[in-house]
């Protein structure tokens, strides 16, 4: 095979890589190949470490006890609200909501933001959501009597820009869809179809699941109302989320989950309920979580997310070349800006073979929908193979999994 | 454990290529559509029983991965002229054999061929691919018309 040229990444990924416990594990004496990212990250121990100091020196209930233990607890975990909202340059702090995750975030706002809609309202999503950004809009459709409009996509995997503006118009309420497709990789142009939105009064949430931990982001440039992402994308624990909303939107939003931590005032006839953030964050939260969260931000402040973007875009490059020289393989995706995701079609065989027989040198990629079932029908394939890239990715890597490729193929030849 | 020697077996290989019976049985008395919602797998299966209660004609259609597509070619050709009540009773066989509750090295059964799935009891992620045709053929012997195994 002609060699590629690669860019030399703009940290030493060797050492970023010794940061991760997970990425110096074997199975059966085989380094792991972890090109499953966009699934979930590893941690670095920096996070690791952060979640077992709170957890064996500093835990304790946070928002209710007024003991010095509380109150530190309570401090770290609100400090962590102000580095998301630097973060994504949200501003405000009390625009940034803890969730479990993007799910929920997004579950949120189609409960919370949904109650307002009346039938014959519309909402817009694309034919690159995932479901999480999909099933919502539905249920809330089928309980309102609102119209769900799907902006097309185009055979590069592109949004149908055209499309979305013939959608739009005065019924329109809501714009929600991804800034990045966790299939297709595409990155969405967020700030224009905010504005052409804004044009009918429509709201935009986006999902930032894919997008995230991946690209600079900055709420305040896209102008977005709602932006969700998950922290277990981001190098963070599984089980917090969090969603931005600018704070007029959030304040004018009812609850979504009651009870303890969301009210003002509770009397056996009625209750008042918290300003947002507090609004929508009933229950004891899931602190360790978001201290990890924490942690993983200021992680991949350390290595900047310029560089993030550039070392990832070199890998979806190069891993572009070396996979579109796969002989009777398919790239599903070939948008000119793209996150670090490849889903492929194999001819030789279906992605679920693909991922045992490769899973056998321990080279770990996704098979599957995708949880994307919707861009599977609009691209005509029943499932895609698909390779994520984080910037602890090597170049290497991506060799590893097209020399395994070649094993698939010999098998099923 | 090796993919190649217990998973992907050339009789597998060769039914994923070549399937028997891969086509639709426009006059049929049964069906069923299978779905894998995991995976996306889809299999609809086709049967003529006679009156009697014996498989007179089975076929299957749909997409899948090897696995999945060889365990229903090999399910059409195994089944082809048995009685229902018999078909039931190998489709509890090949469940149990792939779940690993059944040796068929050391316990007596009706797999035949069929045994050469036992080794996807080393691949958890893959015995819902080995059982959905089964699955699917119970179903349209039930006449439920659609089934998700999850």
């Amino acid at each position: 095979m002609e060699k590629i040229k690669t860019n030399p990444a703009p940290f030493d990924v060797d050492a970023v890589r010794r940061d991760f416990p997970m990425l110096a594990t074997e199975l059966d004496g085989k380094p792991l190949v972890y090109l499953d990212n966009a699934a979930t990250t590893h941690k670095p121990r920096a996070v690791i470490d952060r979640i077992v100091k709170f957890e064996s020196e500093q835990y304790a209930p946070v928002r209710r006890g007024s003991y010095r233990l509380g109150e530190a607890a309570t401090e770290m975990f609100e400090d962590v609200r102000k580095k998301v909202a630097a973060f994504i340059n949200a501003g405000d702090h009390r625009q940034i909501v803890f969730t479990s995750g993007a799910t929920q975030s997004i579950n949120l706002v189609a409960h919370s933001f949904g109650k307002r809609l009346l039938a014959g309202d519309e909402i817009i999503i694309s034919n690159m959501e995932h479901h999480a950004n999909t099933v919502p809009w539905q249920m809330l459709r089928d309980e309102k009597g609102c119209v769900l409009r799907v902006i097309p996509v185009n055979d590069d995997g592109t949004l149908s820009m055209e499309g979305y503006a013939k959608l739009l118009g005065p019924k329109t309420k809501l714009v929600a869809i991804t800034q990045a497709s966790n299939v297709l990789g595409t990155v969405n142009p967020i700030k224009e179809i905010v504005k052409m939105a804004r044009s009918v009064g429509a709201k935009v949430l986006v999902d930032g699941a894919q997008s995230v931990p991946h690209m600079r982001i900055d709420v305040r440039e896209m102008d977005c109302d709602f932006l969700a992402f998950s922290g277990h994308k981001i190098y963070a624990p599984n089980g917090v989320g969090v969603l931005f909303g600018k704070y007029d939107v959030l304040e004018s939003m009812p609850p979504y989950v009651t009870g303890g931590d969301m009210i003002n005032t509770v009397t056996l006839e009625r209750a008042t309920f918290a300003k947002p953030p507090g609004r929508f964050e009933a229950g004891t939260p899931a602190a360790s979580q978001v201290i990890g969260l924490g942690a993983a931000l200021e992680y991949v402040n350390g290595l900047g997310m310029e560089k993030i973007a550039a070392h990832e875009q070199s890998l979806l490059e190069y891993g572009t070349r070396v996979l579109s020289g796969v002989k009777g393989l398919r790239i599903i995706g070939n948008a000119p800006h793209k996150a670090a995701i490849i889903s492929f079609w194999l001819e030789a065989a279906h992605p679920h073979d693909v991922i045992t027989i490769i899973d056998q040198d321990n080279v770990a990629v996704r098979g599957g929908h995708h949880c994307a079932q919707p861009v599977m029908d609009r691209f005509k394939v029943p499932a895609t193979t698909r390779a994520s890239f984080s910037f602890y990715n090597k170049y290497e890597e991506i060799d590893a999994l097209a020399e395994n490729l070649q094993k698939v193929i010999k098998v099923f030849g | 454990m090796s993919y190649q020697s217990d998973l992907y077996q050339q009789v597998i290989l060769d039914h994923n290529k070549n399937p028997k019976n891969f086509r639709e049985i426009a006059e049929h008395s049964h069906s069923c559509d299978g779905y894998n919602p995991l995976c996306g797998d889809k299999i609809k299966i086709w049967m003529n029983i006679s009156p009697a209660g014996a498989v007179e004609d089975v076929s299957f259609s749909g997409s899948g991965c090897a696995i999945s597509k060889a365990s229903a070619s090999m399910l059409t050709v195994n089944i082809k002229g048995k009685t229902v009540d018999e078909a039931r009773v190998i489709f509890d066989e090949f469940h149990k054999m792939v779940i690993g509750e059944m040796d068929v090295a050391t316990q007596k059964n009706h797999l035949g061929k069929l045994s050469i799935f036992s080794g996807v009891r080393e691949f958890p992620s893959r015995i819902k691919c080995a059982t959905l045709a089964w699955h699917t053929m119970v179903c349209a012997l039930d006449k439920t018309g659609e089934t998700t195994i999850e």
